[in-house]
């Protein structure tokens, strides 16, 4: 348990820096940040993405006070002061809402509360922990597995093209929400569970997408100008194929992420998302749905949950579309 | 006489579609000296290109293959080697520059890279491979070495770009160069260059040349021997004055008939088909 609250986070903070610095040290990269560093929306974006980055790690990296007392977060200990309140309540409402008897606040609840009484803010926050892990976790298990399926069967063809055909072709065959429910129900609960479950399911689009860049590339003049000089295959494929599918994957990848994390929503209205316990924007939307009809409207709950989940995919398409724009060298002015 | 740099020998290489085989190349034999260029002339699907590349066992996979024949180089026959062994020759020994410059470097990386690669593949140091780089580009005579090794290539006109794949061929000294149509893609005054260049650094690196080309115009300039391919055969293969004074084979006569000339002024031009019929099946040169 200590592992995984303690330790998980700053590795992963760890790795992400010596892979961007790592990136760096090479010219299509260290070019690519220099572009980047002067277009203005790109750096809204990465700030923005840094910022939820930041609330996640906040969220993750947590200790107990004593042997007896559950773990708590440095998010959890911030909010430690809020009152939790009977039931619902409105942004900065001095009374809540929903019941017979409102009952008076202080009005601190900057988002108001929900069913239970909790902080919408605080519900909120947790929510980016769990969003960007099911982004990221799914995104590192399909993203190799597409990868290397989709550029080994574009390049070598025949039988291997053939194998790999045959393999996401029955995968694709079944609908992808049945299959989801079919491996969750195998699974069982837990986020890791989702994120395996997701990434089985959505890397069949990329790998096919791989497939066919490749085979567009293979038969490039280039790549057989590479042969002529004694290339190796592996070489052709990491390091004169693959740069060349980055924009296309970029904005893929990118665009699946709001997928992933919609994904996650539509999951919880299934009940087969994750637990209540941990925070998600899924959840927070499946219960403010039931909440719409009432009178009156109860409604930020759902909007800070979507708002949340909004900014985040904007930023994630605005950051990724820049990339793309600024590892393509034909692009630079 | 000594022994050929490359030799030839029945080369067949098939390619089999859905509706049968394609003998693309069939049964072409010639021999290149050290130091000596060959020109094999011919149309468009005649085979050409495909012995070329055949010779650096890079045919298009999976339809291609070589059906069977013998490429003695230096003594040994390069369809006996292993894939290793013949990747390693590759650049080393044998290198090719393509017909379209515009697509044979990649996008994605700058001039210098792509150079500094075709170096350290085969064991040279990369500070060694910086220089030499330099060195190179300034002897394919491009105006700024320096700023060109950190350009991209469609920052590049198209004769510049094929310097630089001459430079990239040229980087691990090889003992032949097999120049696939390389001033075909190319306007008139930047060919005549590029073919000045070849002959210059060919009388400078000793090197032997492999010319494909579809242009009996530029042949004389460069090659001392001929081959005249049509439809995948060697249809006749002499020295360039023999061929020039005394084409014997009919197909080479009309070929030289269809050459625009000072004689003829006013008349019409002698299409082949007039002669021959043209190689059906409009088959992509490679």
């Amino acid at each position: 348990m200590f592992l995984w609250t303690s330790v998980i986070p700053f590795l992963v903070v760890g790795l992400l820096w010596l892979l961007i610095r790592h990136a760096l040290r090479q010219p299509l990269w260290a070019e690519a940040s220099s572009r980047i560093k002067k277009n203005r929306m790109a750096l809204v974006a990465l700030t923005i993405i840094c910022a939820y980055g930041g609330v996640a790690f906040v969220d993750a990296v947590s200790w107990k006070d004593d042997k007896n007392s559950p773990a708590k977060s440095v998010l959890d200990r911030v909010f430690a002061k809020m009152p939790v309140e009977e039931t619902y309540s409105a942004p900065m409402a001095k009374t809540t809402t929903g019941v017979p008897h409102p009952k008076p606040l202080e009005g601190k609840h900057l988002f108001g509360t929900d069913g239970n009484g909790r902080d919408v803010l605080y519900q909120t926050l947790r929510g980016c922990k769990t969003a960007l892990i099911i982004g990221g976790l799914t995104t590192l298990i399909s993203l190799p597995l597409a990868l290397l399926l989709g550029m080994l069967a574009g390049y070598y063809g025949k039988l291997v093209d053939d194998g790999i055909q045959y393999l996401y072709t029955v995968l694709d065959s079944i609908p992808n929400i049945l299959l989801l429910v079919t491996l969750l129900m195998v699974l069982g609960n837990g986020l890791d569970k989702i994120c395996l479950a997701l990434g089985i399911t959505t890397w069949v689009g990329l790998c096919r997408l791989v497939r066919g860049e490749t085979l567009k590339h293979r038969d490039r003049e280039y790549v057989r100008a590479a042969k002529s000089l004694g290339v190796s295959d592996f070489r052709i494929l990491t390091r004169h194929i693959l740069p060349n599918l980055l924009p296309t994957v970029i904005i893929t990848v990118t665009l699946g992420l709001s997928g992933l994390i919609l994904s996650e929503a539509i999951l919880s209205y299934l009940s087969l998302g994750v637990t209540n316990e941990t925070g998600s924007w899924g959840n927070m939307i499946d219960a403010a749905r039931v909440e719409l009809a009432r009178e009156p409207v109860l409604w930020w709950n759902l909007l800070a949950a979507s708002s949340a989940l909004f900014v985040l995919v904007w930023a994630f398409n605005v950051f990724g579309d820049a990339i793309r724009d600024a590892i393509d060298p034909r692009l630079r002015s | 006489m000594s022994e050929p740099l490359l030799k030839v020998e029945n080369l067949k290489t098939y390619f089999s579609m859905s509706h049968g085989v394609v003998r693309a190349v069939d049964g072409v034999s010639f021999e290149i000296s050290r130091g000596k260029t060959l020109a094999i002339v011919g149309e468009s699907g005649s085979g050409k290109s495909m012995t070329a590349l055949s010779v650096l066992q890079l045919v298009p996979e999976p339809a291609g293959y070589i059906e069977s024949g013998r490429i003695v180089y230096e003594g040994k026959d390069l369809l006996d080697l292993t894939w290793e062994q013949m990747r390693d020759l590759r650049g080393k020994e044998i290198s090719m520059i393509f017909q379209e410059p515009m697509t044979s470097l990649n996008p994605v990386f700058t001039i210098g890279t792509q150079m500094i690669e075709a170096m350290t593949l085969h064991g040279t140091s990369r500070k060694e491979a910086k220089t030499r780089a330099l060195e190179l580009l300034r002897r394919v005579e491009l105006k700024d070495p320096v700023q060109a090794m950190r350009q991209y290539p469609h920052e590049l006109s198209g004769g510049m770009r094929q310097r630089v794949m001459i430079a990239m061929a040229l980087s691990n000294e090889p003992k032949l160069l097999i120049a696939d149509e390389p001033t075909t893609a190319l306007d008139v005054t930047v060919q005549k260059q590029i073919l000045e260049l070849l002959v210059k650094l060919q009388q400078e690196t000793g090197m032997a040349m492999l010319l494909i080309t579809h242009d009996l115009g530029i042949v004389a300039q460069v090659a001392q021997d001929v081959v005249v391919m049509y439809a995948g055969k060697v249809v006749e293969s002499a020295t360039v004055q023999d061929l020039y004074t005394r084409p014997q084979h009919p197909y080479t006569k009309a070929l030289f008939a269809s050459l625009p000339s000072r004689q003829r002024r006013g008349q019409p031009l002698t299409t082949l088909e007039d002669a021959f019929a043209p190689i059906s099946g409009d088959e992509p040169s490679q």
